[in-house]
């Protein structure tokens, strides 16, 4: 399955040879044959969609063009306002709700050309990492519908390599980018803390959520951020090449526990970049092994708080495994979240030092391919690991610190599952990230 | 309080209020909040101040 891109459409749509309506009837015909297979979409809005495609059209044949996502159809996960629709972020508690207007990244998507096809399925409350617990049921990954897309925006990573969209909005907050992009094959950008608009998105945790764009290569996802952005961006997408680079390598704990598919991929591409010329550095973040911890009573600590009226007033209407980690979550102390701050600051000047002297950090972006649904631990090696914390190990660190951070395909596993690599940027450089990533994307191959 | 004085309330409070199932969860909480704890990353009273 290789992706329609937004620059292939874009250049196809200018020459004339497709049209905005066009992509949009293609993508709903996606949706139709696949969806019930994937369950990729909660809600397809495709009366909307040919609107806008069709005024997309018009728009362009009078002269007007809003640039590279004009016409392109994207999906967007539903924790995000549309105007006239429930946000259901995949609970029946959020039953009725009705959004009086779309969330402040919708409208810069629609601004900047974008056809919104419909509203994708996620881990409820974006609560996990698997897409399985959803009142809609769990999403399933293209690449094998036995196996979970990642999560927790898992249908939307869906719906762009099922070609249901080219591109697709999600949010981030121990991964839920980056761990369906990467288990699914796609290019998933976490931006900068705060850099985008969180405004008419349904948290999990104010502190730790980012907005972000998953996409099927870094150019698609440069797009999506300066549309996102809603300002042109100083200077177009470069390819920084590979052999002015220096990377740095966090291999403590974070190159610890690695299935050996993963590992392979994750060295094979390394060597690829070294020998193109890149300089690969050992860095390291010597508070690692608490990020877990840290990231655990914060995230807590703001979803219980989030959380606390629905509990107490509508339990049942979560998912029950949802509900159970909620109600755990109740129970982080004052002194204790506190202690998670504390830490996280410890974590984020260790993170900015270990970018000092490199362009970017590189690491696996998950420590496995995709998992079973259903399966609550995975073998690596002689030790059985829960699967959530696997999913989240490699990429909560840079919710805690807000550091931007890409995940792009770098290899496939012995059963052709995709493995993801996680590029790292400085704190407000997240255009020198996608230039970095850029170019390592075209040295490993895409 | 000691976390293992926390994880005993919790536990007592969650069978209350009819979440029996809460305990292996919030042993997973206690050993993680265990491990902040001994980090101790923070600063205290009667430590020094931080820099």
């Amino acid at each position: 399955m290789v992706p329609l891109t937004i620059d292939t459409f874009a250049r196809r749509l200018r020459a004339g040879e497709t049209s905005s309506t066009q992509a949009i009837e293609d993508c709903l015909r996606r949706i139709d044959s696949e969806n019930p297979r994937l369950n990729a979409f909660i809600q397809v809005l495709a009366e909307g969609a040919r609107r806008q495609a069709a005024e997309a059209d018009r728009e362009l044949t009078s002269g007007i063009d809003r640039g590279p996502l004009h016409g392109v159809p994207v999906s967007v996960k539903d924790v995000f306002d549309i105007a006239g629709t429930v946000t259901t972020a995949a609970s029946r508690v959020r039953e009725g709700i009705v959004a009086s207007s779309d969330a402040l990244a919708v409208t810069r998507l629609r601004r900047a050309g974008a056809v919104i096809v419909g509203k994708t399925n996620l881990h409820e409350f974006a609560f996990g990492t698997t897409n399985e617990d959803s009142a809609f049921g769990p999403a399933r990954n293209p690449l094998d519908d036995t196996r979970s897309p990642g999560g927790s925006s898992g249908g939307s990573a869906a719906s762009v390599v099922a070609g249901m969209a080219l591109a697709t909005l999600g949010t981030d907050t121990g991964g839920s980018i980056r761990i369906p992009a990467a288990a699914c094959g796609l290019v998933g950008l976490k931006p900068g803390y705060d850099e985008l608009p969180a405004d008419g998105v349904v948290p999990l945790s104010r502190t730790l959520d980012h907005v972000g764009p998953l996409t099927a290569t870094v150019s698609d996802a440069w797009h999506m951020l300066h549309a996102l952005r809603d300002r042109a961006p100083a200077k177009p997408l470069s390819v920084t090449p590979v052999r002015s680079l220096k990377l740095g390598v966090p291999r403590h704990y974070f190159c610890d526990v690695l299935d050996e598919d993963v590992r392979r991929a994750f060295e094979t591409a390394l060597e690829r970049l070294r020998g193109e010329g890149a300089t690969i550095a050992e860095v390291d973040i010597p508070h690692a092994s608490l990020v877990a911890s840290i990231y655990l009573h914060i995230v807590f600590g703001d979803a219980a708080a989030y959380h606390a009226d629905a509990l107490d007033t509508m339990p049942d209407k979560y998912t029950p495994n949802v509900r159970l980690r909620l109600e755990m979550a109740r129970y982080v102390t004052a002194e204790d979240y506190v202690r998670a701050l504390d830490g996280r600051r410890v974590l984020r000047r260790e993170v900015d030092a270990g970018l000092s002297g490199v362009d970017a950090l590189v690491l696996p972006t998950l420590p496995i391919v995709a998992p079973p649904i259903g399966a609550g631990t995975v073998q690596i090696g002689e030790r059985h690991e829960p699967v959530r914390n696997l999913m989240l190990r490699l990429t909560q660190l840079f919710n805690l610190t807000g550091h931007p951070a890409i995940t792009l395909p770098c290899g496939a596993s012995a059963s052709g599952l995709p493995c993801g690599l996680q590029l790292v940027g400085v704190t407000g450089q997240t255009d020198n990230l996608l230039h970095v990533a850029a170019g390592v994307e075209r040295a490993l191959g895409r | 309080m000691s976390v293992d004085e926390w994880l005993k309330a919790a536990v007592a409070d969650a069978e209350r209020r009819g979440l029996p199932e809460l305990k292996p969860l919030l042993e997973g909480l206690a050993q993680a909040t265990k491990a902040l704890r001994a980090a101790g990353l923070g600063g205290q009273a009667n430590g020094p101040t931080d820099h």
